[in-house]
């Protein structure tokens, strides 16, 4: 049995978990239209490779991976692309992104399929991410970094990075109310585990943990079960372990803590210590990509919170409107008042419900008027429940000091970009201060600040840049200038000089040169004109004339000089 | 359907606050102010009672003077629990006027000139204290032989207007009534270089003790320990600052017994004398005047402990908590500066 430790800090909350798991995975309806973001994942925007009118099918790709961390995205369904342009999606910041709008032709036609399913045994690591790139995957578990670039970063250990070790599936889901990972541990186990193995195939790792809270008993079991049906020999080292529930034992860090007992640098990669994570719908992702050929055109939504009819969890395709969901979900009750996308602890309220489902929606949290009673802001007390709970072990209060009076650079001596932006802080505050929020308004300062920096650095060194070669040019043009001078100063001392030519020497040199120019005629015999014809051998001794002619011409010239 | 509320995570926040936890507090010194009560008399309840008044009337004036929410901030108790902390230690005979000038200057100096709740440095309650702890020495020595052994204890017709008119009762004097604490006489004694072995034997002295610290006292201080270690419990207060005041007093205290026992008083006397279990769990604990790391509270607890110990043996007051407490308070920005926790994963393991 696999040792476990603990992290400081973290909280116990309601898990509310039930109230979306009491029926099986739906699949959501396939809708008249689908919207879907081109930039899905963290990192650079994909290139779109169809055009307005074009006719697809499922599964084809829209947008192709750019060089360096990037991820693709597909058709989720066959149809026809009726615009790709700007459209609200759900991002805090509000603001519209590129879209593809797809108008179902509900044929719901699949692209050639030829999964390579167990030959990826045969294939090498690089033939596999490209696979796992050109599916499209990324982290499901809410980050969405494009998983082939995360298992990229830790190929083959360098000498800064070890080779990874241990290999953590993260099927934690610490946060309340979502479920997503949970059902699917309990309905697509098998289809985990082959993820896992492909995984452990292509990072070559010495240990498999596959850690998941101790409240979702049912995922436990059915990974068990699920790991104990494989021969034993083709699932070296690997374990279903269960954890205490506590938020935020999700966290890729914290999760780690518990399974090693170590930490990871701040600042650092899990790869540092020879260690990945990856979420259990990621792999599950990888099993569909290798054994279907399917890239992420859906994934499995939360549905739940205290204001819908009929909580659960829907198999959705990308690009669905958030309202569609909601209407399969029963609707809103009469007490809705706000509607939050991911979980209650770092999930971002939304204003509208006219929105697609993104890869990185894995659930829709609907708030009552009760939820949103907020208590009104005091003065903090320094009572220090903050630091109490702060998993990242900081001093939130001191940030929130230093924060909320744009002492940025104090706040940066405390660590603030070590602040994982968890709530815990702000769900204790007993002055109910908004904790998280200064944290994330000092982040996006120093960010926009170092920006500035950046560009008026930049402007420096195109300004710098400029004097520069505005004072190379002039010693370049005084140079040629100088040496313009000499070499007329040269010249005319040359002039001087070479007035009085020798005519004898003159008349060896000549003759020299004739001599050779005779010998090289004698021993060149062109081969290619032995059998010629007549009119061709009349050709020759014409251009041989020509060519005597001027040659001579120009000897004579050369004498008259 | 759009949603008008669109509020930043975590969307997850406690329902109780700030009035809770000081309510807690408040409910936390009931036992103790009950066997103070039982020991001193009536004078003790007087003393809460118009600190209470004074801190509410003043907070109410100077809200409404910064034009701040006067019923909300009101309703956060922190001024009902400066008022009681300031009461409980302020002599139980002392003039009524004594208790309206320390809560006048707590609430409105200690606290509200530097910002109100959560912005002043130091403790208010002890600011009130040291107040009239400079100002007025005499009347701040107003204390009473414990009940059990004033066989002329004052009722409450008596108190009232000993408290309020300073009225004697007929054929009492205040040598009769009043009565100096233990800590005071031992001060007293040993400065006559008498030894403490000859303490309980002395006339003024010897009926003073208990069964390890002065009499009554020690039942006092062990409520207010046992409702501290509640506190603890229900994380109402963090246990490092105590335990940094307990331990801080009890080692230096322990050192020097062992040094010289005829000399020292034992830390178990120290521990159960005076205010020390209401300064150690109710008044340094204070959050906002106290450090706020970790490692910092430990110090700051320490801190308090050794100085009141070094002002009780050494300094010219017989209780030195309320000056630990704000030279501490001093002290507090200096070490949370220089105790700042290592974050997750910045330990070399």
């Amino acid at each position: 049995m696999q040792k476990l430790f603990t992290f400081k800090g973290g909280l116990k909350l309601d898990g509310h978990k039930t109230m979306s798991t009491g029926s099986a995975i739906q699949t959501a309806r396939l809708p008249d239209q689908l919207v879907i973001p081109v930039q899905q994942h963290i990192g650079h925007p994909p290139e779109v490779l169809v055009s307005v009118g074009d006719t697809v099918l499922k599964g084809q790709c829209l947008a192709n991976a750019s060089a360096g961390i990037s991820a693709s995205i597909h058709a989720p369904t066959s149809g026809t692309i009726t615009a790709i342009d700007e459209q609200p999606v759900a991002h805090p910041s509000g603001l519209n992104a590129l879209c593809i709008t797809l108008l179902a032709d509900n044929q719901d036609q699949w692209k050639q399929r030829s999964p390579i399913k167990d030959q990826y045994k045969n294939k090498d690591c690089h033939q596999l991410l490209e696979l796992i790139s050109d599916a499209g995957i990324v982290g499901l578990g809410g980050a969405t970094f494009p998983t082939a670039a995360k298992l990229q970063s830790c190929q083959s250990g360098t000498e800064t990075r070890p080779k990874i070790k241990t290999l953590i599936i993260n099927g934690a889901e610490c946060e309340p109310y979502i479920s997503c990972d949970d059902v699917l541990m309990r309905e697509h186990a098998g289809n985990i585990i082959s993820g896992v193995q492909i995984l452990q195939h292509i990072l070559q790792v010495e240990k498999t943990v596959i850690a998941i809270e101790d409240n979702k008993p049912e995922a436990i079991a059915s990974l068990q079960q699920a790991l104990k049906d494989l021969s034993a020999d083709s699932v070296h080292d690997t374990e279903v372990v269960s954890i205490a529930t506590r938020y935020p034992t999700g966290g890729e860090k914290q999760l780690i803590k518990v399974i090693t007992g170590k930490e990871v640098p701040a600042q650092g990669r899990p790869a540092d210590i020879g260690i990945l994570c990856q979420n259990v719908a990621t792999a599950n992702s990888i099993y569909r990509a290798v054994y279907l050929d399917e890239p992420v055109i859906s994934r499995i939504v939360t549905v739940t919170g205290e204001a819908i009819s009929q909580p659960g969890n829907f198999e959705t395709l990308i690009g669905t409107a958030m309202s569609e969901l909601i209407k399969q979900a029963g609707g809103y009750k009469n007490n809705i008042a706000g509607l939050v996308m991911g979980g209650p602890m770092m999930g971002f309220a939304l204003t509208d419900d006219n929105l697609p489902v993104s890869k990185a929606c894995n659930c829709l949290l609907t708030k009552s008027q009760d939820d949103i009673q907020q208590p009104a802001i005091k003065a903090c007390i320094r009572c220090g429940e903050c630091t109490d709970v702060c998993p990242a072990n900081l001093l939130p209060q001191q940030l929130y000091w230093y924060s909320s009076s744009k002492n940025f650079d104090r706040a940066q001596d405390l660590h603030l970009f070590d602040c994982i932006e968890c709530g815990c802080c702000s769900t204790v505050c007993p002055s109910h201060i908004p904790l998280v929020q200064y944290y994330r308004f000092a982040k996006n300062e120093i960010w926009a600040q170092e920006k500035e920096r950046e560009k008026s650095d930049q402007a420096r060194q195109r300004h710098e840049f400029r004097e520069a070669r505005i004072a190379r040019e002039k010693a370049e043009r005084d140079e040629k200038l100088r040496l313009k001078k000499e070499m007329l100063a040269k010249k005319k001392a040359a002039e001087g000089k070479a007035e009085p030519v020798d005519p004898k020497k003159a008349a060896i040199d000549a003759a020299l040169a004739r001599v050779k120019a005779k010998k090289d005629a004698a021993e060149i015999k062109p081969k290619n004109t032995d059998n010629l014809t007549a009119q061709q051998q009349e050709k020759i001794r014409e251009a041989d004339e020509r060519r005597q002619k001027s040659s001579e011409s120009s000897r004579s010239k050369d004498k008259a000089e | 359907m759009k949603f008008k509320h669109a509020t930043s995570s975590p969307h997850i926040i406690r329902d109780d606050g700030i009035t809770k936890i000081m309510l807690q507090v408040l409910l936390a010194l009931i036992p103790g102010t009950a066997a103070m009560f039982y020991f001193f008399g009536w004078g003790v309840l007087f003393n809460i009672l118009t600190a209470i008044t004074v801190a509410l009337a003043a907070e109410a004036v100077i809200l409404k003077l910064r034009a701040k929410p006067v019923k909300s901030t009101l309703l956060d108790l922190s001024a009902l629990v400066t008022a009681c902390l300031l009461a409980l230690a302020l002599p139980p005979l002392a003039p009524w006027w004594l208790t309206v000038i320390a809560t006048l200057f707590a609430i409105i100096l200690g606290k509200h000139l530097y910002g109100g709740l959560g912005f002043n440095p130091f403790n208010p309650a002890m600011v009130g204290y040291v107040v009239v702890m400079i100002s007025f020495p005499k009347e701040m020595t107003f204390w009473l032989l414990p009940s059990t052994i004033n066989l002329s204890a004052l009722n409450l017709n008596e108190a009232f207007n000993l408290v309020f008119f300073s009225q004697l009762p007929l054929n009492m004097s205040w040598d009769s009534i009043s009565s100096a604490t233990l800590l005071d006489g031992i001060k007293n004694h040993l400065s006559q270089d008498q030894l403490l072995t000859s303490v309980t034997t002395s006339d003024q002295l010897g009926n003073l003790f208990g069964t390890v610290a002065g009499l009554g006292w020690e039942w006092i201080n062990l409520l207010f320990l046992a409702a501290g270690l509640w506190l603890i419990k229900t994380r109402i207060i963090d246990w490092r600052i105590p335990a940094g005041v307990i331990a801080g007093l009890a080692t230096t205290s322990l050192i020097f017994y062992l040094i010289n026992n005829e000399v020292y008083l034992s830390p178990l006397t120290h521990l159960l004398s005076g205010g020390f279990m209401l300064a150690a769990f109710f008044i340094a604990t204070d959050p906002v005047s106290a450090s706020t790391t970790p490692r910092g509270r430990l110090i700051f607890g320490a801190g308090i402990g050794v100085l009141i110990f070094v002002i009780r043996q050494w300094g010219g007051y017989p209780d030195g908590i309320a000056f630990a407490v704000l030279l501490m308070n001093m002290a507090a920005p200096l070490i949370d500066y220089y105790t700042v926790p290592a974050a997750f994963g910045s330990q070399r393991q």
